[in-house]
């Protein structure tokens, strides 16, 4: 792994630390709350700050997964070289998609 | 157990005989007091066993080249008394682990050394050579992170604990990382851009996973994973430099 991706991967930990905790802590309070779907959608609807926090989170996540699993390939089955890599990178666009999509959808509903 | 408690008891050895594929074999010895285990091998190899294969030089722990894996861990031999290491006086003898088996206890280091050479473990002096002595003040920090390293004696103990090299075969492992981190801390090293090159690349130092496995069994006492961790953050400041 280059320092580029040991860099990478270790500051999106620092950014997931933070927007895992703001998460989990934001699950149990509407659990614990009892809020409906509708009363979430009510609070996410047009919340800058919830699009900027999840948009992070999403980019982070898709960032650090893929290095991860890039090293736990390479360790564990022996799998590495620029075919899996380029795997590595669709799976980490994928992921930016689909979480940005998701965070977009939850923002304007 | 102390050395008077085991000596005149039986002890029974069982070593590896072969290569990769192979069986062990067993033996009966009496013990003997400040036995080591290279004591016990030598005397099998001159008694019963002729074609026992295995290394041994200095026998006073300067060498590196009689360690071997000792009831499952790895161990100099000649500085390790049996009293210390005997399991109810059974002592198991195998070659060093994560290295090509010769015969017997002889494990082939080529790759252990070659990944050495790889990590640009070698002093560089540059093209040109200085006009004058470097001055080098013992109590810089560089100095002292060199030394605290330097004694290494290459024999592949750490190299054979880590998991990680027996995960990833291109690992380039504790000792190579070790010696490529004093180098870093050599203050008159003119390839420092190539060595932090070497060391980065897939299977450098960002394997680690500072399982510690090459500091608890380095019988010199040295802290490869320390010098792993200097390495990764010497990586790390030339990626946000931008030298690397």
């Amino acid at each position: 792994m280059n320092a580029a991706l040991f860099l990478a991967q270790r500051v999106t930990a620092v950014i997931l630390a933070f927007a895992v905790t703001i998460h989990l802590t934001t699950i149990l309070y509407a659990a614990r709350q009892g809020l409906t779907a509708q009363h979430i959608l009510q609070r996410t609807h047009g919340n800058w700050a919830f699009l900027t926090l999840y948009s992070v989170f999403v980019v982070a996540a898709a960032i650090h997964g893929p290095i991860g699993l890039r090293n736990i390939l390479r360790e564990w089955l022996g799998w590495w070289g620029s075919r899996v890599d380029s795997l590595l990178i669709a799976f980490a666009l994928l992921l930016i998609v689909l979480g940005l999509r998701a965070a977009y959808g939850v923002f304007v509903s | 157990m102390g050395h008077a408690a085991m000596t005149g008891q039986a002890l029974e050895v069982r070593i590896w005989r072969g290569g990769e594929a192979g069986a062990f074999q067993s033996f009966s010895l009496p013990t003997r007091p400040a036995q080591t285990v290279l004591d016990v091998v030598t005397e099998i190899q001159r008694g019963p066993e002729p074609d026992l294969a295995y290394r041994f030089a200095c026998r006073v722990g300067m060498c590196g080249s009689c360690a071997m894996t000792v009831n499952g861990e790895p161990r100099w031999t000649c500085r390790t008394r049996v009293a210390a290491v005997a399991k109810k006086g059974m002592l198991t003898l195998e070659p060093l682990r994560n290295l090509p088996v010769v015969k017997d206890l002889v494990v082939d280091m080529t790759t252990f050394f070659e990944k050495w050479q790889k990590a640009k473990g070698v002093f560089e002096p540059g093209d040109a050579p200085p006009a004058d002595f470097a001055i080098v003040k013992p109590d810089s920090a560089e100095r002292q992170a060199a030394d605290r390293g330097i004694e290494c004696i290459g024999c592949g103990i750490c190299y054979s604990a880590c998991d990680v090299v027996a995960w990833d075969r291109d690992y380039l492992g504790p000792a190579a990382l070790n010696r490529a981190w004093t180098l870093v801390n050599d203050v008159r090293d003119r390839g420092q851009a190539e060595r932090l090159a070497a060391v980065v690349a897939d299977g450098g130092c960002q394997s680690c996973h500072t399982h510690l496995s090459c500091t608890k069994f380095c019988p010199k006492s040295l802290a490869p994973t320390y010098a792993i961790a200097g390495l990764k953050r010497a990586a790390m400041r030339a990626a946000v430099k931008g030298t690397k």
